[in-house]
C-alpha cells in the first residue's frame, strides 16, 4: 500500500519550460496534431520499420523544440514498465516459428509482437507527454471546448484537474498524521485505517464541493467556464501543427504504396 | 490495466472506441437528467477522488501491484450512469495528460475500466443487495462483492478482446489465464477498499450513497458487527475456488510452444475455416489444440460479461425511473 502511482507528479507542475514555438501554438490545434500523429502511427503495419524511425525522429525534433529536457521525458516515460515487461515476456510465451537469440529459442512472432507494442506505445506516450509539457491546463481544458467535446465533461475534466491536487495534498496530510500515531502498513489486512481514511477523504471533498459550488454560483457561475483567452487557433497555428502529423501521413502513405 | 497504443489491432481499438463513445453519450443523456449544475461540481471531484485513488498501489504477488480500479465504487457512490462518466473522464485525462495508456487504447481502456466495472460491478451489486439484509452493512458488503466481481469482468472483457484482435502470437487461454488470474487477486483488494470506502461514507454521510438510496434513515443505521476475519477468511476461500476452476483450465489446455509442430499442419487446415480466421484474431486461436472449445469458453465469458453489463444497464434504468418518479 505505500508508494505512489508512476504519474505522481502533480498536474500543476505538468508543464516544463517557459516559452518555444511549441508552447506558443495554439493548443487545439496542438491536441488535433497529436490525436493524428498516433492514429497514424498505430495503424501503421509492425514491419515498416523504416517509418517508425521517421515517427520517432519527428516527435523527438518537436521535443527538443520544445526544450522539455530528457530526464522529464524519460520519468513520465515510466508509466509504460508495466506494459514493456509484458512486451519482453511475448517471444518467451507465444507460439509459432522460432529463432534462436543468444542460445534462447524465442518466437518470431512474439518478437516482432514485442517490437510492435514497444515501438508504437513509445511514441505515442512521448507525443502525449510532449503536448502536456508544453500546454497549460486552462489551455487543454479550452482546446477541448473549442473542438466541441459535450460542455457537461469538459466541466467534470476541470474539476477533477483542478482538486486533483488538492486531494492528493489532503491525503498527504492523512497520511502523515496516520504514520506519527504509529500507523505502519506491510499487509493488505492491515489496510482498514487506509480505507477508512479514504472514505473520510471523499466526504471532505464532497461537502468542500458542496460549498464551493455555492460560492461559484454567488459569484454569477453559469456552469461553463468563461472561455478568458479568446486566442483560437489561426490558420498558420494549424498549418504549423500539422507539419508533424502529415509528415507521418506521408511516411504512411509511402509504407502502403511501396 | 492501461493499455498502450499499438496493443490490440486496430479493428478492436476501432470496434471498441465505437462502443464506449456509445456509452458515453447515452450516459449524457442519462446523467444530463440526474446531473443538475449542482452535481457537475461533485462529479469532478468524485473524478478526483477515483484518479487519487488509482494513484495508491499496493502488491499483489510476485513483483505485480494492483490499483482501484474505482468504477464499482464510482458505480455505488454515484449511480451506475455517472460513476461511468467520471472514470471514463478519468481514463482519458490519464491517457491525454499523463501518457497512461495510449490515445488509440482509448476504445478499449475506457470499455474495460469504466464502462464494464461501473456496470458489471452495479449489476452484481443489485444482485447482492437481494440476499443480503437491508442495512449499513448489507450495502458495504454487497459494495465489496460488486468491487471484486467487477475486477475480474474488466479482465475477462480484455482477454475476449485479445482474442478478437491480438497483437502477438499468445493464446487466449495463457492470455484469459494469466489476466484473469492476477485479477483474482487485485479483485480482492479492490473488494476489501471499496468496501472500507463505502463502509466510512455510509458511517458518516449515508445520503451520500447513492446505492443505499432505497434504505430509511433506520435501515441506513443499522450496522452489523462484522469483524475483518470472516471477510478476510471468505475472501480467501473464494480466491481458492475460482483459482483452482481458473489454472485447471490453463494446465488442460496444451501449452502454446508444445504445439509448434501440430500449428503448423492446423493453420494450413484453418484457412478454409472462416469463421476462425474471419471474426477472431489468427493468433489467439493459434496455440490452442481444441479450437472448438477455446471458443466455447471465449463465448461462454463474453455472454456472461454481456449479461452483467446488459443487467446492470437494465437495473440502472429501472433504478433511474424510480428515483425520478419518487422525486416527482
Amino acid at each position: 500500500m505505500s508508494g505512489a502511482h508512476s504519474h505522481g507528479s502533480t498536474v500543476g507542475s505538468l508543464v516544463v519550460g517557459g516559452d518555444s514555438p511549441v508552447h506558443r501554438l495554439a493548443p487545439e490545434a496542438k491536441v488535433v496534431a497529436l490525436v493524428v500523429l498516433v492514429f497514424t502511427v498505430a495503424v501503421t503495419p509492425r514491419t515498416a520499420v523504416w517509418a517508425f524511425g521517421v515517427y520517432a525522429s519527428l516527435i523527438i525534433a518537436v521535443a527538443v523544440m520544445a526544450r522539455v529536457p530528457a530526464r522529464v521525458l524519460l520519468s513520465r516515460l515510466s508509466v509504460l514498465t508495466p506494459f514493456v515487461i509484458f512486451a519482453v515476456l511475448i517471444p518467451f510465451v507465444a507460439g509459432g516459428e522460432t529463432t534462436d537469440v543468444w542460445g534462447l529459442s524465442l518466437s518470431v512472432e512474439g518478437l516482432w509482437a514485442m517490437w510492435n507494442i514497444l515501438a508504437k506505445a513509445s511514441i505515442g506516450a512521448t507525443a502525449s507527454i510532449v503536448l502536456s509539457s508544453t500546454t497549460t491546463v486552462p489551455d487543454v481544458l479550452a482546446a477541448l471546448t473549442r473542438l466541441k467535446v459535450p460542455r457537461v465533461l469538459v466541466s467534470i475534466v476541470a474539476f477533477m484537474l483542478r482538486y486533483l491536487d488538492l486531494l492528493v495534498q489532503q491525503l498527504g496530510r492523512m497520511r502523515t498524521s496516520m504514520v506519527a500515531r504509529c500507523h505502519d502498513p506491510r499487509w493488505l489486512w492491515q489496510v482498514k485505517p487506509i480505507a477508512s481514511s479514504a472514505g473520510a477523504l471523499f466526504v471532505r471533498s464532497y461537502e468542500r464541493g458542496e460549498r464551493i459550488h455555492q460560492a461559484m454560483l454567488a459569484r454569477g457561475y453559469t456552469g461553463a467556464m468563461p472561455d478568458l483567452d479568446q486566442r483560437s487557433a489561426t490558420a498558420a497555428d494549424w498549418v504549423r501543427a500539422m507539419v508533424v502529423p502529415m509528415a507521418a501521413v506521408v511516411t504512411l502513405v509511402a509504407v502502403v504504396v511501396r | 490495466m492501461h493499455a498502450p497504443d499499438g496493443f490490440l489491432e486496430p479493428g478492436v481499438a476501432v470496434a471498441t472506441a465505437l462502443i464506449a463513445l456509445v456509452a458515453i453519450a447515452a450516459g449524457l443523456r442519462v446523467a444530463g437528467r440526474e446531473l443538475g449544475d449542482r452535481q457537475i461540481p461533485l462529479a469532478g471531484i468524485a473524478a478526483a477522488f477515483i484518479f487519487a485513488a488509482q494513484m495508491f498501489n499496493f502488491p499483489v504477488a510476485a513483483g505485480t501491484t494492483g490499483h482501484l480500479l474505482g468504477g464499482a465504487l464510482a458505480a455505488v457512490l454515484l449511480g451506475p450512469w455517472v460513476g461511468m462518466l467520471v472514470v471514463s473522464v478519468v481514463v482519458v485525462v490519464q491517457a491525454l495528460l499523463f501518457a497512461d495508456g495510449g490515445l488509440t487504447a482509448l476504445g478499449y481502456n475506457v470499455l474495460n475500466m469504466a464502462v464494464v466495472t461501473a456496470f458489471g460491478g452495479w449489476a452484481m451489486f443489485r444482485l447482492a443487495r437481494r440476499f443480503l439484509p437491508r442495512s449499513a452493512s448489507g450495502v458495504v458488503g454487497a459494495s465489496a462483492l460488486a468491487a471484486g466481481v467487477s475486477v475480474v469482468l474488466s479482465a475477462a472483457a480484455f482477454s475476449i478482446e485479445w482474442l478478437f484482435g491480438a497483437s502477438a502470437p499468445v493464446p487466449f487461454d495463457t492470455v484469459f489465464g494469466a489476466m484473469v488470474g492476477v485479477h483474482v487477486l487485485i479483485g480482492i483488494g479492490e473488494a476489501v477498499l471499496t468496501g472500507l470506502v463505502v463502509g466510512a461514507v455510509m458511517a458518516s454521510r449515508p445520503d451520500l450513497v447513492s446505492g443505499a438510496a432505497d434504505l430509511s434513515a433506520g435501515e441506513r443505521a443499522e450496522r452489523g458487527r462484522v469483524g475483518m476475519k470472516p471477510f478476510v477468511i471468505g475472501g480467501v476461500l473464494a480466491t481458492i475456488a475460482f483459482a483452482t476452476v481458473v489454472s485447471q483450465f490453463a494446465v488442460d489446455n496444451p501449452d502454446g510452444l508444445e504445439k509448434v509442430a501440430i500449428d503448423q499442419g492446423f493453420i494450413d487446415t484453418a484457412q478454409d475455416h472462416a469463421f476462425g480466421s474471419f471474426i477472431f484474431a489468427d493468433y489467439a486461436t493459434s496455440g490452442v489444440g481444441n479450437e472448438t472449445l477455446s471458443l466455447a469458453i471465449a463465448g461462454l465469458f463474453g455472454a456472461a460479461v454481456t449479461l452483467a453489463v446488459g443487467f446492470g444497464l437494465f437495473s440502472a434504468s429501472r433504478s433511474g425511473r424510480r428515483s425520478s418518479g419518487a422525486a416527482a
